[in-house]
């Protein structure tokens, strides 16, 4: 595109998509943001929808709020983004931002980079707002009745983001923001965009929509082999978006990293988790999909335009957790002549071994014997493994199929979904011919709900942290 | 017989209960195929051991796609289910299966 001038481009790289994703995707980016030099930014995205009352459950318990995994994240890039002005936005504050914070500043002070400005953005945690008064009502009637909500927040948009960097913050702290604010206010302090203007808004959220789920828009969650084939998903690159000040954009990715970027992986990132696309609800803008263009340019560069914007919505989307009791999943492997009529048969022992009216699900799941190593021992010497032990693969015309009993159960009553993992095991002996394999495991259950909340009883503000506080 | 894997891409995400499918033609000329065949009668049928609710189909003929919007698909969304795969993930790859008319 001769008019996406190098010259006057903000560049906004994905270090993660999700709180367990890979520990190390930043580097590759943070390298190809500095070998740029351009102005730039670094986003992370650790929260999915019940991070954030597993962390507050984790903060009670002693644990720390903020993503557990926030400085193995930092720590490799953090130097050379303070070093080279690449600012960092992340909600990895989750549960905790000014702990999260504290710990940014401990790690620069620990690794001898210099001190960094960091804010926090709050006002996302309703359990601790002073409307809770008014806003209760409006939570409670998102929950069945008698549950208390563990955790509240509510998403918010990109402006606490937008100020935060405009007062010069190196990093910005946030809980619960809305994904693609992570980048929209990012872009919006650089450009000095009005979040009036609503197509530009609407272009900076479309950039944040394809980075917010980190290698999903560069060939992860993507490759199906002889149709879409990624090459060297072991080393994946993680997305960088160059837009200018008229909002038009090109997804690409470091150099020397695998994945890739197409006309394809582009698509589907765009579409993923939107519901209406002329009316992709969010904080800042209600963003319209149907006029963007998406062209490949080649040499994983993909440009698109045509972002639309309408006017924000009137309420804030909050999402709720509540307790939902315990979840018991495991299984038992049969293998061989007849595993199918044994795996059923121990779904049937089980049924009448357990309370009738427990919520349960069981089903078989059917695996080829799984091809394992191709490694030393020459071309063709192939070993398959299945439960009964290791097979030469020239022989696998005589191994039967695995089939693997799965089954999962809930209650509110973790003994009850205790006895039924308990029975599970007992299967060893008291089931079928030739179990194997007994797993299970039991975990108490978050369950979650929206509700629309006011913006007047939202207080969204930012604030730079100090040691004072 | 056409399976829709051969004519097109797919990829699923989830929101609570409710399921989004884009479903996307590998070539241009392809959509008006997916939009004939490709259609809410058909995602039901392919879905029905798991009984959805709602089922909006949104086209995008800039794309070359369609997005499918299911509800009550996810037996409570991932944090209630007791499947496998409580995001519903592998269900773009079922939808793939789909066997189309010649045309």
């Amino acid at each position: 595109m001769g008019e996406h001038m190098q010259s006057n481009l903000f560049r906004i790289g994905c270090g993660a998509g999700f709180g367990g994703d890979r520990l190390d995707a930043a580097v590759p980016v943070v390298d190809a943001l500095v070998a740029s030099g351009g102005p730039a930014c670094l986003m992370f995205e650790t929260l999915a929808e019940r991070t954030l009352a597993l962390s507050q459950l984790a903060r009670r318990g002693g644990g720390v709020g903020y993503d557990p995994h926030l400085m193995d994240r930092l720590r490799p890039i953090l130097g050379t983004c303070l070093q080279h002005g690449i600012s960092i936005v992340g909600n990895f504050g989750a549960a905790d931002p000014v702990g999260a914070a504290q710990a940014i500043d401990a790690l620069a002070r620990e690794i001898g980079a210099r001190v960094p400005k960091i804010f926090v953005v709050s006002g996302d945690d309703l359990m601790v707002s002073p409307h809770r008064a008014e806003i209760d009502p409006t939570l409670q009637a998102c929950l069945p009745a008698g549950a208390l909500p563990l955790s509240a927040n509510v998403y918010l948009g990109a402006s606490q983001i937008r100020d935060a960097l405009i007062a010069g913050a190196d990093i910005v702290v946030t809980g619960r923001v809305a994904d693609p604010a992570l980048a929209l206010g990012a872009v919006a302090a650089h450009f000095d965009w009005s979040f009036d203007n609503l197509d530009l808004i609407a272009a900076g959220t479309m950039a944040g929509h394809l980075l917010e789920c980190g290698g999903q828009v560069t060939g992860g969650y993507f490759a199906d082999p002889g149709m879409k084939d990624v090459p060297d998903l072991a080393n994946l690159g993680f997305p960088i978006v160059e837009i200018s000040a008229d909002g038009a954009m090109v997804v690409t990715k470091p150099e020397g990293t695998g994945g890739c970027v197409n006309a394809r992986t582009v698509k589907e990132q765009l579409l993923y988790e939107i519901h209406d696309p002329a009316a992709y609800l969010t904080p800042d803008v209600v963003l319209d999909l149907t006029s963007v263009s998406v062209k490949n340019l080649g040499q994983n560069r993909v440009a698109l335009r045509g972002a639309r914007g309408t006017r924000r919505p009137e309420t804030l989307k909050a999402t709720v957790c509540y307790d939902g009791g315990f979840i018991g999943e495991g299984g038992i492997s049969y293998s061989g002549p007849g595993a199918d009529a044994r795996a059923r048969l121990a779904i049937d022992i089980l049924r009448g071994r357990l309370a009738p009216d427990l919520q349960m699900r069981a089903q078989t799941v059917s695996t080829q014997a799984q091809m394992t190593a191709l490694f030393d021992d020459g071309p063709k010497r192939r070993i398959a493994t299945s439960p009964a032990g290791s097979f030469d693969l020239t022989e696998i015309a005589e191994i039967q199929n695995d089939v693997r009993v799965h089954i999962a159960v809930r209650s509110t009553d973790r003994a009850e979904v205790a006895h039924a993992m308990h029975e599970l095991g007992a299967l060893y002996t008291c089931g079928p011919g030739g179990g194997g394999g007994v797993r299970s495991t039991i975990r108490s259950r978050l369950y979650t709900s929206s509700a629309l909340i006011p913006r007047d009883l939202v207080d969204a503000s930012c604030q730079e942290w100090s040691d004072a506080r | 017989m056409t399976v829709l894997h051969e004519i097109a891409h797919s990829r699923a995400g989830d929101k609570g209960d409710r399921l989004n499918v884009s479903v996307i033609a590998y070539r241009a000329e392809d959509y008006t195929r997916l939009v004939e065949q490709v259609t809410v009668a058909r995602i039901r049928e392919m879905l029905a051991d798991r009984n959805p609710g709602a089922i909006e189909r949104y086209e995008l003929p800039n794309l070359g796609a369609l997005n499918f919007v299911i509800d009550a698909v996810l037996d409570g969304g991932v944090n209630a289910s007791l499947d496998l795969d409580g995001h519903g993930k592998c269900l773009s790859y079922r939808i793939l299966g789909m066997h189309l008319n010649p045309n």
